[in-house]
């Protein structure tokens, strides 16, 4: 038997098909560890060869990576969720009810979509830790920390305009908290400093803008989703790249000089 | 307690509870190997680390499955999370029912907490500004070549325990208290303490000047305009009198001024937090324009 599946794997690594797709063989030689990184889209990020402390869980936590793939996994449940979703006022606490008693394993969705977008906040808060600890914000490495710093708020705005979408007490009173800061904004708020002098009213001040109203209502559900399905997601992702990018660029992961 | 209790076992406050151990878990973690590196390095032995870090590993397979591994372990924790507990729903949104309290997400909770010493322009939008704008700021500020790509606490004393400092015993501590102590009207709430919505609080606050008996505004604007400046400008002072020391040199008075303002600010939230605790203070610099 084993030499049958010997046979049939032979003959399927020689078809054309599938050299087409993958360029080497599977002989554990230096060549092909190098070709396995180079040749793979996914893992290309990656350079071929790395300091030895770069691979120690202990060194790194694996936290940048860990941040990565929750949001991996926010994009794709949240994509999913997106099917079953109506960001109105009429119908969006119904869909929330409809997702967890109609949608097969529609909890299970939400679930793993929230506690990812948690989960996320935390993994990135100690990705900040370790970085800062090692030192390796420090030349050449600033501008990634610049970056770094982008993709934490942008998380944290991700979070934030993603709690509003149920639209249960809980989403609407937490958003209404949060964004009450924005009316007393210096010069743009009106209950800021400087904000009523430079004519700056309920309905037309910052906080206006980011509701879409005087109060979170219907319009401010849109704008959430709006921000939270399309502008900051990809927001996120062309920071990611960025990051991803200079980390390379930089000299890779930071060792010591 | 069973009210603690009845917190710690709301399904958003999870990860605020996770986030105890993961913390303290990371920073003995951090603290093990800079002791390790600062005791090489006390022994002449830089160059040690300087060869285990050019020390080069193929990436496939020594990284790529440390990273597997780590993706798997997360999915399966991600997966018995989702299964054993659900995501919160509460009432439909109802804008004409305030719930008492009403709280922000948690990761914000600090800076709500922020609003029993500040006003919503500074705990609200000009704290966050800075830190954002602050932790941008610390790799330009930052002058010391030491420390670059290694755990050490020797050589980077001042930057690790302000680091630290801001974010646990500022962040990390606020968002607790924000989450845990703070019951119905914002009132602070020991953990074994029922939260009475009908619980009672003095209002004894009052305003720095009338400590010194300052009666008319216009004498009280100038009074805390002149505390609230006199603060900002012992840091000058202290630059001017250390500027020959190694540490300032070595930044230029561009960078210390940056670095003194950010300091100070941060330095500024602990101070009010006592005065309100200890003297009742509530504002430093009363105007008809804002308040600090």
């Amino acid at each position: 038997m084993p030499a049958f599946f010997d046979k049939m794997k032979n003959s399927l690594l020689k078809t054309q098909v599938w050299k087409s797709m993958f360029r080497h063989g599977y002989e554990d030689s230096p060549r092909n560890r190098y070709l396995q990184v180079l040749d793979n889209v996914w893992l290309h990020l990656h350079p071929t060869r790395i300091p030895r402390h770069g691979a120690y869980i202990r060194f790194t936590w694996c936290m940048g990576g860990i941040t990565f793939l929750l949001f991996l996994v926010t994009a794709v449940t949240g994509v999913l969720l997106m099917f079953y979703y109506r960001p109105t006022a009429e119908y969006a606490y119904n869909d929330m009810k409809y997702l967890e008693f109609d949608v097969p394993f529609g909890m299970f969705l939400r679930n793993m979509h929230r506690w990812a977008a948690h989960g996320m906040v935390i993994a990135v808060w100690l990705h900040m830790f370790r970085v800062f600890l090692t030192g390796s914000y420090k030349p050449p490495r600033e501008f990634n920390w610049v970056v770094g710093v982008i993709l934490l708020t942008t998380t944290l705005l991700l979070s934030f305009t993603g709690y509003l979408l149920p639209w249960d007490q809980l989403s609407i009173w937490a958003v209404t908290v949060g964004t009450n800061m924005a009316r007393a904004a210096p010069l743009l708020g009106h209950e800021g400093p400087f904000g009523p002098e430079l004519g700056m009213k309920p309905d037309n001040d910052m906080r206006f803008v980011l509701l879409g109203g005087t109060q979170v209502g219907p319009p401010t559900l849109l704008r959430f989703y709006v921000l939270h399905c399309v502008f900051f997601p990809l927001f996120l992702a062309i920071f990611i790249g960025v990051h991803f990018w200079r980390v390379r660029k930089d000299g890779g992961i930071s060792g010591p000089l | 307690m069973e009210n603690l209790w009845l917190i710690i076992g709301k399904a958003d406050n999870v990860p605020i509870v996770m986030m105890i151990p993961l913390f303290a878990y990371y920073s003995w973690l951090a603290f093990k190997q800079a002791t390790a590196n600062d005791r090489l390095i006390a022994d002449g032995k830089y160059s040690e680390l300087q060869e285990e870090g050019k020390d080069r590993i193929f990436t496939w397979p020594l990284l790529t499955r440390n990273e597997f591994l780590c993706a798997i372990l997360i999915m399966v924790i991600l997966t018995v999370w989702s299964v054993a507990l659900d995501a919160p729903l509460e009432q439909p949104a109802n804008p004409a029912k305030t719930p008492n309290p009403s709280k922000a997400p948690w990761y914000f909770l600090g800076l709500q907490e922020m609003l029993v010493y500040f006003d919503p322009w500074l705990a609200g939008v000009v704290f966050p500004t800075l830190i954002i704008v602050g932790l941008m700021a610390i790799p330009y500020i930052d002058k010391n070549p030491k420390g670059n790509g290694y755990y050490t606490w020797q050589q980077r004393k001042f930057a690790i325990s302000t680091f630290v400092f801001g974010f646990f015993a500022l962040w990390l501590m606020m968002t607790f208290v924000g989450t845990f102590l703070r019951g119905p009207g914002w009132n602070f709430f020991m953990p074994w303490d029922r939260w009475d919505p009908h619980k009672v609080v003095a209002m004894t606050n009052v305003d720095l000047h009338q400590f010194f008996g300052i009666r008319s505004s216009l004498a009280a604007f100038f009074f805390g305009g002149f505390v609230v400046t006199a603060y900002f400008s012992l840091g000058a002072l202290f630059y001017y009198w250390k500027r020959n020391a190694e540490f300032f040199k070595k930044m230029g008075p561009v960078r210390c001024g940056i670095l003194i303002f950010l300091f100070l600010s941060m330095i500024s939230l602990p101070i009010k937090m006592i005065l309100r605790w200890t003297f009742n203070v509530k504002y430093i610099w009363v105007t008809p324009w804002f308040n600090i």
